[in-house]
């Protein structure tokens, strides 16, 4: 995102609060939503929406593309399921409005790989049991993805030791960057597993 | 088919899919995002409007007042439902507080109103224009002050442990008095949550006087007797539908307050509403597993033979709840003479306290294990060896009573082999790696196996194709798989000539799943249905059906092999069955055993804790899918690592609720908390179980885990702290090298 979209985004939210609201809320009760026009590109397809401003980016793929595949576990940024990669970069998706991404290149699940044509982190998870209830599953699998492409961009983490040296795939850094995607039912350990054998697969 | 005699020799021996680690069916779509949960499906009815859940701001009260005009003028709202406008709904099965109705506030977040509309936006912002008057009432919040005078109640956790308020064998007092060797320890567990990754979640339609509930539900049949119950409606005018749970653990068990609100809320809006209960809410709102101060006293002679055995919990409730069934599986680990258990339940106006995976054992297990470690250590014994020593093979409370099959002694050895146990240190706080205190724990793991009756319609078609529908359901446990290998070994296809269809309340009742039930109960309703489908097929064909072999997507009898789709080539074949279980389990003991081992670091100077190895060593019958009985069980030793260190719901003891209800105050184990986790499984079976054979493995992982990491954290420090979770708090001060 730019340092315009930004601005832009945070001048729409800031009118958001400003909007005139009575003595009581009475008056506000009868505002409109604000809408907005918004076009990003999703799994490659261009999508032109009109929503409301307090629409999330998360929110705008489930409810009006109808792309549940990113799920919505707490809608808070401390779970992780929703994760997408945004304009090259895993984000949560509940932490960000839509109007904030206009022109922005989104992936989501759905376009990493369809249930005939997976793509290799998907297969991998799916040889490791890497998901049990499957609901952060899409989630693990997006940062997954994010994770193995910023650790061969050379993007250091919390446990990386040498600032200095090219960053490897190894456990502890899988470990430490899939840290915001929590799954409950345990599976992290094939996870691992799963994303080194792709890590493996991609060196 | 009744299952009143063991299992003899059947289809289900050839394991030629059943036992195989199969990937699961279900598994592109959960990967791909293309598996539909409750709130997602956009599929099953237009024009769904969103409802928002308001919960009580207080604890314990009356609701006054509701002002809900605001609301009702925002844009795009379509109705409000109050509690005051609703008389107080019955409640369904399992259910302490009342979801909905009446001005009684029973605890924090109890739902009081539901806004519906045109968006969640919408919703959510004429939510906030609500306002409420309470009468607020003091409350009891503080299990700590109010365990004083508990009394003792019996108990059934409906998921596999209970029984009486005291139970007694011999004269434990006189033992114990006598006992050369005594550990007498209270200890504490921590209140927790579920914290599945779905919220609960349903889209609510009408059409005329009939529902339907596309919901996340683990118990498809209470779920449909208790949403009729509850609204007030016929059973025959409801379904539901719950074909993918994002996870349970027991918090999905019975109808909640988004299945009833979505079903008010569409009543009242004349469309269909879905309804997901937000993050904030599910801690306060839905259940948890309840704190316990637990004692433990063991007296045992010099050589370590236990004499005598106590167990007693605390835990506290709402009115008309249960208590925690803590001390169950002291009635059955190990053997002595003179034995006590007791569970007292204190009453308290915190939400309501009710199963969470492993009810009783989870939280059982975490104390006596740890007791266990301590009296093994006060007779200088091994703790591996001091538990071989106290093993039995019947019921020490009904010695006639034998248990089926039981083979701890077995995971306790290949575990301590395994893992390396040897080359333990038996002095704690002796072992240094860098920064790293280090240290090794185990502890036993036990989880009794019910068996629930379980039913089934299975459905061949010309093309040779079988179709399974149960309304079973996968909350992750990997029921898809295992029913269509069932199906698969017991028709002699392959799997992908097998289809399965589950969650819907149209389909044949199933155990359901929980209490580690689900496996063995609804595949062997599986095998119950398919028995009888083999007969059809064979008279379709008219071969003798003792004779007739299936095999290789063909049916055989002396020279002649047809395909097997040929015997629905003049119509669909169908067949349906229910497995109903006889006393087998009554005449004998059915368990799992299992066997924890891990190893901790702690740092020096922060004392915290790392968790570095882990390794199960799991006898819970056949394994019908190692590959997903695996994940059960790690997921488990996952859930229970957090439990022994970071879960804890904090009570606010003066306005009563429980603080930390989200994801970020609320810790539950991310991916750095957890190690490469080893399990392995005894290959064993127990005809005494089902024709199956197999038993639960589902919370067996989860049982005895966070002992083996309190054991741990003690041999790499020597601080033994009795209070869960083992936070670095209550270790910094007394850290050895700490000042």
């Amino acid at each position: 995102m730019s340092r315009r979209d930004m601005v832009a985004g945070a001048t729409a939210a800031a009118a958001l609060t400003t909007l005139p609201s009575g003595a009581r809320a009475g008056s506000a009760a009868a505002d409109k939503p604000v809408m907005a026009k918004v076009g990003l590109t999703v799994n490659g397809q261009r999508r032109e929406l009109e929503l409301d401003i307090r629409t999330s980016l998360l929110d705008a793929a489930r409810e009006h593309l109808h792309l549940t595949g990113s799920k919505k576990g707490c809608d808070h940024g401390q779970c992780g399921a929703c994760t997408m990669i945004v304009d090259g970069r895993r984000i949560n998706a509940c932490l960000t409005l839509a109007v904030m991404h206009q022109g922005s290149e989104i992936t989501t699940i759905e376009g990493l790989g369809q249930p005939d044509n997976l793509h290799p982190m998907q297969a991998a998870f799916i040889k490791h049991d890497g998901y049990q209830c499957g609901y952060c599953t899409p989630g693990q699998i997006c940062s997954g993805v994010a994770v193995l492409a910023e650790i061969k961009a050379g993007i250091p983490s919390h446990v990386t030791a040498d600032l200095n040296a090219p960053t490897e795939v190894s456990e502890a850094e899988i470990r430490e960057r899939m840290s915001g995607n929590i799954c409950r039912c345990g599976a992290y350990s094939n996870i691992v597993e799963a994303m080194t054998e792709v890590a493996g697969r991609q060196a | 088919m009744k299952f009143d005699t063991p299992a003899g020799q059947n289809p289900i021996d050839q394991l030629k899919v059943v036992g195989k680690p199969t990937e699961r069916i279900d598994g592109k779509y959960k990967t791909t995002g293309t598996a539909a949960y409750a709130y997602e499906r956009h599929d099953v009815v237009p024009n769904q409007a969103y409802g928002y859940v308001l919960g009580a701001g207080i604890s314990k009260g009356r609701v006054r007042a509701i002002h809900v005009e605001d609301a009702k003028r925002a844009p795009g709202v379509l109705a409000v439902v109050t509690t005051l406008e609703t008389p107080r709904l019955e409640r369904g099965m399992m259910n302490t507080a009342y979801l909905f109705g009446g001005d009684t506030v029973q605890h924090y977040h109890q739902a009081i109103a539901v806004v519906v509309a045109e968006t969640f936006e919408q919703a959510r912002a004429a939510a906030f224009l609500v306002t409420v008057d309470y009468a607020a009432e003091a409350g009891k919040f503080d299990l700590a002050v109010e365990a004083k005078g508990a009394p003792p109640v019996p108990s059934d956790s409906g998921e596999g442990s209970g029984g009486d308020g005291e139970e007694r064998v011999g004269d434990f007092e006189g033992a114990f008095a006598q006992a050369p060797v005594t550990l007498d320890e209270t200890y504490s567990t921590a209140d927790e949550s579920h914290a599945m990754m779905e919220p609960h979640a349903t889209v609510a339609a009408w059409d005329g006087d009939k529902l339907t509930l596309w919901t996340s539900n683990q118990m498809i049949a209470w779920g449909h007797g208790s949403i009729a119950k509850i609204l007030g409606i016929p059973k025959e005018n409801v379904r539901i539908d719950s074909p993918y749970v994002g996870g349970g653990f027991g918090g999905k068990l019975f109808v909640r307050a988004d299945a009833v609100l979505a079903a008010l809320g569409a009543k009242a809006a004349g469309r269909p509403v879905k309804v997901a209960l937000t993050r904030p809410l599910i801690a306060n709102n839905t259940t948890h597993r309840p704190a316990t101060i637990q004692r433990v006293r063991i007296g045992a002679t010099k050589d370590g033979t236990i004499t005598a055995i106590a167990h007693e919990s605390t835990s506290g409730n709402l009115p008309d709840g249960d208590p925690e069934t803590a001390v169950s599986q002291t009635k059955l680990l190990y053997a002595g003479a003179n034995r006590l258990t007791a569970m007292k339940l204190a009453h308290l106006d915190l939400p309501e306290g009710n199963a969470m995976r492993a009810p009783g054992e989870a939280p059982g297990l975490m104390v006596l294990e740890v007791a266990m470690d301590e009296m093994a250590e006060k007779l200088g014994l091994d703790p591996v060896a001091f538990r071989i020593r106290n093993d039995t093979q019947v019921d020490p409370q009904a010695p006639e009573r034998p248990f089926s099959h039981r083979d701890l002694v077995g995971c306790l050895r290949l575990g301590a082999d395994t893992f390396g146990w040897a080359k333990r240190n038996p002095r704690p706080g002796q072992v240094r790696d860098g920064q790293w205190l280090v240290g090794i724990g185990m502890a036993a793991a036990f989880r009794n196996n019910m068996v629930l009756k379980s039913g089934a319609r299975v459905r061949l078609d010309g093309s040779g194709t079988v179709t399974v529908e149960t309304d079973m359901t996968d909350i992750g446990t990997g029921s898809y798989t295992i029913i269509a290998q069932t199906a698969a070994e017991m028709m002699g296809l392959p799997l992908d000539k097998i289809v399965v269809r589950l969650g819907d309340s149209d389909f044949p009742v199933s155990s359901g799943s929980g209490g580690q039930f689900g496996a063995n109960s609804s595949t062997a309703g599986v095998y119950a249905a398919c028995v009888k489908l083999r007969e059809a097929v064979a008279q379709r064909l008219g071969i003798n059906s003792a004779d007739a072999v299936f095999a290789d997507g063909e049916v055989r009898a002396g020279n002649r092999a047809v395909p097997l789709g040929e015997a629905a080539a003049q119509g669909a074949l169908s067949a349906e069955d229910t497995i109903e279980f006889g006393d087998l389990s009554k005449k004998q003991q059915q368990s799992t055993f299992g066997a924890h081992f891990v190893e901790v670091g702690v740092d020096a100077d922060t004392a915290e804790i790392r968790v570095r190895r882990m390794l199960a060593v799991c006898a819970a019958g056949r394994i019908l899918n190692p590959k997903s009985a695996r994940s059960q069980v790690i997921g488990g030793m996952t859930m229970g690592t957090g439990a022994a260190l970071m879960e804890e719901l904090a009570v606010d003891t003066k306005r009563g609720f429980f603080a930390n209800h989200d994801l970020a105050g609320y810790e539950v184990p991310v991916h750095a908390d957890i190690p490469h986790q080893e399990v392995i499984f005894l290959d064993e079976v127990d005809p005494m179980s089902s024709p199956m054979k197999a038993k639960g493995v589902g919370e067996l992982g989860i049982c005895g885990v966070g002992a083996a990491v309190a054991n741990a954290v003690y041999n790499a420090t020597g601080i033994r702290v009795r209070d869960y979770p083992l936070t670095l708090d209550k270790f910094l001060e007394r850290m050895p090298d700490a000042a």
